[in-house]
């Protein structure tokens, strides 16, 4: 069927921040579906909280609202756009829960909107855990033992019959939120009410325990002509029992016959057509008895999900674009096969190469919390390697993590005793497949391996080849060889070039030889091993391939021809974490973008799954790899770009920067000498000094005793931290000599290498950032926000204001002044992002970082001018004057940025904000008036402002004048107030009504049996220093539990009480970008 | 042990050896198939062909006993980018290389398979020689060129004489066992219909498969006349799949050509062609064949495409049909002929293998379709 005519208007729902379990992968879904579909000629409105992403970028969509994403604001862009349907199904679980509500609540029957690619039904059959049990029993397919309870007496009258050990699924939540494996009943009890009260609909199935079974997965397809293909297998490396998200997955499926892999096919075929998708992907999991082959179903979800963002880029073939199209009317043989240009989508992909995904975890940041990987999925990001065989996969993907592994290395920890090596290997752990290294070189049997791990065989079988290979190489009698390279010694070139084949990278032989890496790169080229590239084309070679999508292999034939255009080649982010993430890749996208209008083929290398710079039309030219310095050198080699972009993948690389300089790469922008100055403590000061600008007075030390007398000097508090970092890792406020000197000898153990940072943290002063663009003779500030919560607040963890709410004319000239000052000096060509702290009147430099930060794609959106794409064609030579971008813009209007963090995820985990970021996204709330552009920012993370209720206040002695006003002004808004004694007396005395409650161990009731009986709308809680944590922290958790908002600055809580206020006076009005724009 | 794959076009593919060693000739095709090596093996369709497996890991879950389309391994030389010695599933019996060891097949491991397949793609399939050193190391490169350019090639060869049965025998096996997920498909009344099934390299599937939808199943060696055919009375013939070229099979053809419009037919891949044939059209040889298990084919009366598994490297041509015929599939990715139903007679037949084994289930129904025709 051609497209459908009928409807001309679309509405797009996005995932909204960056959370655990909802990643990039949406931004590169939804942008996909909005590049189709405007293709076809729909207009699209787009409704996405989250300003880094693509999509939201104002020419992806006709109109774009940066909203929250909640049922009654998506109803008012409802109202407002007069959509004619509503595609649900690429938003992710967000996407897909609001589109369910506006279904129920008869919104969408009310303004006449229909839902496209899954109705109603289907999306409730698959997301019921009842409906869906009851619908694989219809169609004849087995599910594990289970039952729904809704009450801690129905889960404990199921378990009788289910037994343990038995895992708990909650109803509705994201990535499995709130499940888990209960092995007794205590266990269990407690799983259930948590359970409980995390499911929106109070809701859990109770599972029979398939734990320890191989897990795969079907990424299928389905058009509205009831064709259906399945576009990818997946097998998870880790048994049952582990999140997928938190799995090392294969694709393919590596261990079922063809007989096995057809009836799970065929029940994945059954399985959509019963639920009744109408169009568009689904992904199915399938758990198998490793002993007898019996399949069980477990879940399907009925939308794209992070799987289809992997099978994608796997196979090669675009499912939520091909989604997108099927939604409106076409049929999967009238949509062609982009890759090879001449077949139709409608066939099944086949790959002749392996992919492996591995995780990435963020545990360093939540010291405290169970490390255990079990059903809930924890992982931050993942990063996605293809290879010749598992082998080279594996071993690729491991360093491709960007955590320091440069393959499938030894573990530091191999030499522990043997019990606690097996239960390293039985627990499901982050660095488990370490621990099969360690316990392969002692010798364990594969076998034994299996018993522990439940790993297949197979996976295990190939991890040995790497140590055996290892084991075989003889480094004492090879290193000499190693070192002098002859090529007429076939035996050691077939050695080198075996350790090739099996994915070892050339640091991992520099370590194992401990000769330089140059060295190995230096010798391996001399014997003649090159890698060779070949192409991802859906088909295994059978037709010829039309788009150059890449990956590297050690083989002997090598497919790519570069051409002779002049090119530009990108180097993106690797894998999410914390603190890089979605903003790189959003820079890195419009780089590709811009570069491409300028006449240059852009090359992107890039290995994270997730994004839309690994997307094959984003660039002229993708590589799939590892960003380490071996394997970009190699691209380098065969491309010969003629300008190499660092600055706007994060730190990933800028840490290659110096060593691809070094070896004749030609960086453009800033050069990494400027890099390096900004970067170096010492250089930094002079640049500092030179241009006239103060620093918070600070100080280098290399050990605990040299810190001590420093911290002294300065006065305490003082924020440490070890150099080159991001993120603020490992970063601290010290109060006392005490912490100081735990900090250093265990959190970063200093060292004469690795100096730690002490600088005199200022206390209560506005931290400010600034984002500008250079071309070295004109700087243009970009936007210049100012942050709500005090400096010493990671800037990635705090909100902030743009254009400033507080700061006068005079500052913000002086701020100004200061970065243009800044940009000349560090010679910057491109982006500069300059964090400064404001305090009596004086102002002070925290840091400079001469590249992309996390806040362009904000700046961007905000002041609607793509800074991104600006700095990149800066960087290849043009003046912003050519590029009209010559004034700063003060938009008439406030966006206001607001992190969401993980601590859900994360219970027992110091949820304390401080200098180390902790949020994984962020999300943007735009007003006329900032009170209410803050009030959408907070209803965007989750967290609505309560409009009437009760309101928890304890604050430190420091603040109890300050929260005067806020109390004053709560009451007067119609608020109740709760107090602890101290805070109680200061509101009495300034004529307030307040309810006592005990401070912990002081009586009863607490703020815990306040909570505990929702009696708490909002809480004001600042933080004591480090004195009475264990209550605040408990407090903290609890908020986070019981979703109220708490707001631990004061300066975050006026603005929480002007928003409410705000609110109060008026309803929220939804406006699009391009309207801002204007 | 080293190995070496030399193709008539001079180029040489140094790999190990797994499986057994010696040398041996064929035309070498490539598979895109992801799953099935074993069915692969044992599809006598592949008789007089060096088969390379495009997907790089093979021999992950061993071999068994069950997953076979005929007595044993059918291919002349196996290729394959790496081979897994550790062989990983519940019902798995031997490893691949102890399998093909025990059945005399040579592999060759350690090459770039991609490279070979892009070359077959590009220069269209060849004839190569596969060979492992002997007892003393060596291996002559420049002998096993010349012998991949002086063999005669599939063309004009009558492979099915290598791979029929001697003699006609009644098919018994029942479907092999629940795994393969054919418990579910309708349920048949046994030995309703009688068929007879000739015999030119049929695969066991289509047996079981005819026997899964009520049919009691004679198979008959290739050579056997319409007249021997018709006085067992069945109720329906059918043609089976085989290797090679269709042309020289002029006995098969004439005999189609004489039960057409006088039973029931219905034939798959070769069995198609011989139709075809039978109906006064043309064959040709394809560039590189259709070979796996995601070949999407539109059924032209539905609009519906199936994934279909194929193993051809003859066709029927398109325009060569009579207008006695209707088209009834074709291919999406190249437009080639993939069915054809008679107008008067009952007669039809499918270039792919509704039998899937390996692959995809989705033109299961054109049995039914036989049996309902046989019903009428």
């Amino acid at each position: 069927m051609p497209k459908r005519t009928d409807i001309e208007k679309i509405l797009i729902i996005g995932s909204g921040a960056i959370i655990i379990g909802q990643a990039c992968e949406f931004d590169y879904s939804g942008t996909q579906a909005c590049k189709a579909l405007k293709e076809e000629g729909y207009q699209i409105v787009l409704v996405n909280s989250n300003p880094a992403t693509i999509m939201t970028d104002p020419d992806f969509a006709d109109r774009t609202y940066i909203e929250p994403i909640t049922a009654d604001t998506v109803e008012l862009v409802i109202d407002k756009e007069r959509p004619h349907a509503l595609l649900p199904t690429l938003g992710g679980q967000t996407a897909l829960n609001v589109s369910v509500a506006l279904a129920e609540s008869g919104v969408l029957e009310k303004y006449n909107v229909e839902l496209i690619g899954a109705k109603l039904p289907a999306i409730q059959k698959a997301e019921d855990r009842a409906l869906f049990k009851q619908a694989m029993q219809d169609i004849g397919l087995d599910v594990p033992k289970s039952g729904i309870a809704h009450t801690l007496q129905e889960a404990i009258a199921l378990i009788d019959e289910i037994g343990f050990p038995t895992i708990i699924r909650p109803a509705f939540t994201l990535g499995g939120t709130g499940g888990g494996i209960a092995y007794n009943i205590e266990e269990y009890q407690k799983m259930v009410s948590t359970g409980l009260s995390l499911s929106p609909i109070n809701e859990l199935l109770i599972e029979e325990s398939v734990i320890g079974w191989k897990e795969f997965e079907l990424e299928v397809m389905r058009d509205g002509a009831d064709n259906v293909v399945i576009i990818c297998s997946i097998e998870n490396v880790d048994p049952m029992g582990v999140h997928t998200g938190d799995s090392i997955t294969v694709a393919p499926i590596q261990t079922l016959t063809d007989k096995e892999y057809q009836v799970m096919r065929d029940s994945a075929i059954k399985i959509i057509r019963e639920i009744g998708v109408d169009t568009g992907g689904s992904n199915i999991q399938f758990a198998v008895d490793p002993k007898t082959g019996k399949q069980v179903v477990i879940e399907m979800n009925p939308r794209v999900s992070r799987s289809s963002a992997l099978a994608s880029k796997a196979t090669g073939f675009p499912i939520a674009k091909i989604a997108a199209k099927l939604a409106v009317g076409y049929n999967l043989d009238e949509i062609p096969n982009d890759i090879t240009a001449e077949t139709p989508a409608c066939f099944e992909p086949t790959i002749d190469y392996v992919v492996v995904k591995i995780p990435r975890w963020a545990f360093e940041k939540f010291q405290g919390t169970d490390e255990t990987l079990t059903t809930q999925m924890k992982s931050v990001g993942e990063a996605m390697s293809i290879g010749g065989t598992f082998k080279e996969a594996l071993q690729k993907g491991l360093r491709s993590l960007e955590t320091g592994w440069s393959g499938y290395d030894n573990h530091p920890l191999e030499e522990i005793p043997l019990s606690e090596l097996s239960s390293k290997l039985t627990i499901p752990n982050v660095e488990r497949i370490f621990y099969i290294k360690s316990a392969l070189k002692r010798g364990m049997s594969i076998d034994d391996i299996y018993s522990y791990t439940h790993i297949d065989p197979f996976f295990l079988y190939n991890m040995q080849e790497i140590v055996d290979f290892e084991k075989s190489l003889n480094i004492t009698q090879t290193r000499p060889l190693l070192e002098n390279g002859n090529p007429a010694d076939t035996e050691f070139v077939s050695l080198m070039r075996q350790a090739k084949q099996l994915g070892f990278s050339d640091r991992q032989l520099s370590d194992l030889y401990d000769v330089s890496e140059t060295k190995v790169r230096e010798t391996r080229k001399d014997l003649g091993i090159e890698t060779t590239y070949k192409t991802v084309d859906t088909c295994a070679a059978e037709f010829e391939a039309e788009t150059p999508y890449y990956y590297s292999t050690c083989s002997s034939e090598d497919e790519v021809r570069p051409t002779d255009k002049e090119k530009i080649m990108i180097l993106g982010g690797g894998p999410n974490r914390i603190g890089q993430g979605i903003e790189f890749d959003y820079c890195c996208v419009h780089a590709a973008m811009a570069l491409k209008t300028d006449g240059y083929e852009t090359i992107m290398v890039n290995s994270n799954p997730e994004t839309v710079s690994t997307d094959y039309d984003t660039s002229d030219r993708l590589y799939f790899e590892p960003l380490t310095c071996e394997d970009v050198l190699n691209i380098y080699e065969k491309e010969k770009p003629i300008g190499v972009i660092v600055q706007f993948g994060g730190q990933t690389p800028l840490n290659l920067a110096m060593a691809l300089k070094e070896a004749g790469v030609p960086i453009i922008g800033t050069s990494p000498e400027d890099i390096a100055r900004s970067e170096n403590r010492q250089l930094f000061k002079e640049v500092l000094d030179e241009i006239g600008l103060m620093q918070p007075p600070n100080s280098t030390a290399t050990s605990s005793e040299e810190a001590i007398p420093i911290a002294s000097s300065l006065g305490y508090p003082v924020i440490v931290r070890p150099s080159f970092v991001l993120g603020g890792r490992a970063m601290q406020i010290v109060y006392d000599e005490q912490p100081l000197q735990e900090y250093m000898n265990t959190a970063v153990k200093a060292s004469p290498e690795h100096p730690v940072l002490i600088d005199k943290y200022l206390e209560e002063a506005i931290e400010v950032d600034v984002d500008v663009i250079s071309d070295g003779h004109l700087t243009v500030i970009g936007g210049i926000m100012e942050h709500i919560e005090e400096a010493g607040v990671h800037s990635g963890d705090s909100d902030c204001v743009l254009p400033p709410y507080t700061l006068v004319d005079d500052q913000i000239e002086q701020l100004k002044e200061y970065t243009y000052a800044l940009a000349e000096a560090l010679n910057v060509r491109g982006l500069m992002n300059v964090q400064y702290a404001i305090k009596n009147e004086e102002i002070y430099v925290l840091e400079v970082n001469p590249r992309a930060s996390r806040t362009v794609p904000f700046v961007s959106k905000a002041i609607g001018v793509p800074l991104a794409k600006l700095a990149a064609r800066v960087m290849a030579g043009k003046t912003l004057d050519s590029l009209g971008f010559t004034t700063e813009i003060e938009p008439p209007y406030f966006s206001v940025k607001a992190p969401v963090f993980p601590f859900n995820r994360f219970p027992g985990a110091n949820s304390r904000l401080g200098p180390e970021m902790k949020s994984t996204g962020e999300v943007m709330g735009i007003d006329t008036d900032v009170s209410r552009a803050f009030a959408k920012a907070q209803k965007a993370c989750g967290y609505s402002l309560p409009l009437k209720g009760n309101a928890f206040i304890s604050v430190r002695n420091k603040d109890k004048r300050s929260v005067i006003f806020i109390a004053k002004k709560l009451t007067d808004m119609g608020f109740e107030l709760i107090a602890t004694h101290g805070t109680a007396k200061v509101l009495l005395r300034n004529g307030m009504d307040v309810q006592l409650v005990y401070s912990i161990g002081k009586g009863r009731p607490t703020i815990h049996d306040y909570i505990k009986n929702h009696a708490v709308d909002l809480i004001v809680n600042t933080p004591t220093g480090d004195i009475h944590r264990t209550n605040e922290l408990l407090i903290r958790q609890m908020a986070i539990e019981h979703d109220i908002p708490i707001f631990s600055t004061i300066p975050g809580a006026a603005a929480a009480v002007n928003a409410i206020d705000a609110l109060q006076r008026g309803e929220i009005s939804v406006t699009p970008l391009q309207d801002y724009h204007k | 042990m080293k190995a070496i794959l030399a193709l008539s076009d001079g180029t040489v593919f140094e790999g190990q050896q797994f499986g057994a060693t010696g040398e041996t000739v064929g035309e070498v095709v490539f598979n895109t198939s992801m799953t099935g090596y074993q069915e692969v093996l044992t599809d006598p369709s592949y008789k007089g062909q060096i088969v390379t497996m495009t997907y790089p890991l093979i021999g992950n879950y061993g071999c068994n006993e069950t997953d076979i389309e005929s007595i044993g391994p059918q291919v002349e030389g196996f290729v394959v980018r790496e081979y897994s010695a550790y062989h990983s599933n519940w019902r798995s019996k031997w490893s691949l290389d102890t399998y093909l060891t025990e059945n005399g097949i040579i592999g060759i491991q350690n090459i770039d398979t991609r490279a070979l397949t892009r070359r077959l793609r590009v220069q269209g399939v060849m004839n190569g020689c596969l060979a492992t050193e002997d007892t003393d190391g060596n291996i002559d490169v420049a002998s096993l060129v010349a012998k991949a350019q002086s063999w005669h090639g599939l063309v004009g060869w009558d492979l099915v004489q290598r791979v029929t049965c001697p003699n006609t025998y009644a098919w018994n096996q029942h479907p092999s066992s629940s795994i393969d997920g054919y418990k579910d498909s309708t349920p048949s009344e046994n030995g309703k219909y009688r068929v007879v099934a000739m015999d030119f390299g049929i695969k066991y599937n289509i047996l079981r498969q005819l026997t899964e939808h009520g049919c009691e199943v004679q198979v008959v060696p290739a050579k056997t006349t319409a007249e021997e055919i018709l006085a067992a009375e069945p109720d329906g013939v059918f043609l089976s799949n085989g290797p090679g070229d269709p042309e020289p099979l002029d006995y098969a053809i004439n005999t189609v050509q004489e039960l057409l419009g006088r039973k029931p037919i219905f034939g798959i891949c070769l069995g198609h062609q011989l139709m075809g044939l039978a109906l006064g059209g043309k064959t040709y040889k394809l560039k590189f064949g259709h070979r796996g298990a995601n070949q999407p084919v539109k059924h032209l009366a539905t609009d519906q495409v199936e994934i279909t598994s194929q193993n051809h490297g003859f066709c029927v041509d398109i325009d060569s049909m009579p207008n006695t015929v209707d088209i009834t599939h074709i291919n999406l990715n190249d437009n080639t002929l993939e069915g054809i139903h008679h107008r008067e007679y009952p007669a039809f037949s499918v270039q792919y293998h509704p039998e899937a084994s390996p692959g995809p289930h989705d033109a299961r129904y054109l049995f039914s379709q036989f049996t309902k025709m046989m019903g009428e």
